[in-house]
C-alpha cells in the first residue's frame, strides 16, 4: 500500500531527473507531439525517444495513443505538484477539524468531571 | 520527501496524517485525548458535530446539521461560504454504527456518488486514535477530486499551473 505510492513518487523523479525527459514535457505543455516529431526535435533515434518517452509514460506523466502508424504523446495524469499540494491541503482542513474536535472533547470531559458521568448522559 | 504521506512537524498536538493509500484510498489518521466514548459522542450528537466538522478557519459556516446515526439513517449537511453563489449540501446514509467504536457512511452528493467513509475509533490509555478512510468508487474519481482541488468539498484555488513542469520548463529546457 505504502509501497504502491512510493514507487509511483520514486518513478516520477527518476523520470524527472533527466534533461531530455524534461524538455520534452515542456514541449507536450505547449502541444502534443508524435514519437517522430520529438525525435526530429531533440536531434535523437527514433528508438532514443521511444525508450524515453516509454520512462515518462511509467511515471504517469505522459500518455500516448497509436493512431495508425503514428504515436502521438501528450501531458499525462500524473501532475505531481497538484496531488502533493491537494494532499497537504486536505490535511490541514483534517489537522484544523480535529483541533476544533479537541476542544469539543476537552469541554465534554471537563462537563462529565464537574457533573459526574451518571448525570450527564 | 514523500509527496503521497503528508504529516505535521513534531509539536505538542497530535500529528494528523493522510496518506494515499493506493488508487482508490485515503487514510487519515488523528490521536484524541479523550476516552473513545466521548469521541465517538462527539461525531454523532449534531449539536456536537457541527462545532468541529467545519473548522473556523476555513471561512464557512454550517447553516444546519442532521445526523440520523443508525444503520440505513440518513445524514445531511449544509454549508454556506461567502465564495459560493449557493449553500452547499452533503449527504448520504449510515451503513455501520458500531458505538465507539466504528461508523460508515455513504456520500451521495457528488455526481459519480459512491465514496464511503469509514471512521474507526481505537481506544489506548484514555486516548482515542481515529482512523477515517475513504473508499473512492474508481481511481478515476479519486484523480478527478484532485484534479478538480475539492477537499471535501472545500473550494480552494485550484493552482491549475503545474509549478513544476513551469520551473524545469524556464530552467531546464533544451536550449
Amino acid at each position: 500500500m505504502v509501497q504502491y505510492s512510493r514507487a509511483r513518487l520514486d518513478a516520477s523523479f527518476a523520470a524527472l531527473s533527466d534533461a531530455t525527459r524534461r524538455g520534452v514535457l515542456e514541449q507536450l505543455g505547449r502541444s502534443d507531439a508524435s514519437i517522430t516529431e520529438l525525435a526530429e526535435k531533440f536531434h535523437m533515434t527514433l528508438t532514443g525517444m521511444k525508450k524515453h518517452v516509454g520512462v515518462l509514460e511509467q511515471a504517469g506523466l505522459v500518455a500516448t495513443a497509436k493512431v495508425g502508424r503514428v504515436r502521438t504523446c501528450r501531458l499525462g495524469p500524473r501532475r505531481l505538484e497538484d496531488e502533493t499540494a491537494w494532499l497537504e491541503r486536505y490535511r490541514l482542513l483534517w489537522d484544523a477539524r480535529f483541533n476544533e474536535l479537541d476542544r469539543v472533547v476537552e469541554e465534554l470531559k471537563r462537563k462529565e468531571k464537574v457533573h459526574g458521568r451518571n448525570k450527564s448522559e | 520527501m514523500d509527496a503521497t504521506r503528508v504529516s505535521e512537524p513534531t509539536s505538542m498536538k497530535n500529528r494528523t496524517t493522510v496518506e494515499r493509500t493506493s488508487e482508490r484510498e485515503l487514510v487519515v489518521t488523528r490521536t484524541v485525548n479523550g476516552p473513545a466514548r466521548i469521541v465517538f459522542e462527539a461525531w454523532t450528537k449534531p449539536e456536537l458535530f457541527k462545532q468541529w466538522w467545519v473548522p473556523k478557519s476555513a471561512g464557512m459556516s454550517m447553516l444546519s446539521c442532521e445526523l440520523d446515526v443508525r444503520v440505513g439513517g440518513t445524514y445531511r449537511l449544509v454549508f454556506s461560504h461567502p465564495a459560493f453563489p449557493e449553500p452547499m449540501a452533503f449527504f448520504g446514509k449510515y451503513l455501520e454504527v458500531t458505538p465507539h467504536s466504528r461508523l460508515v457512511w455513504t456520500n451521495d452528493e457528488g455526481d459519480d456518488g459512491g465514496t464511503v467513509t469509514t471512521v474507526t475509533f481505537e481506544e489506548k490509555a484514555g486516548k482515542t486514535l481515529l482512523v477515517v478512510h475513504d473508499l473512492y468508487p474508481s481511481k478515476d474519481a479519486l484523480d478527478g477530486a484532485i484534479a478538480s482541488g475539492s477537499t471535501s468539498g472545500m473550494p480552494e484555488q485550484l493552482e491549475q499551473l503545474d509549478e513544476l513542469l513551469v520551473t524545469l520548463g524556464t530552467s531546464a529546457g533544451p536550449s
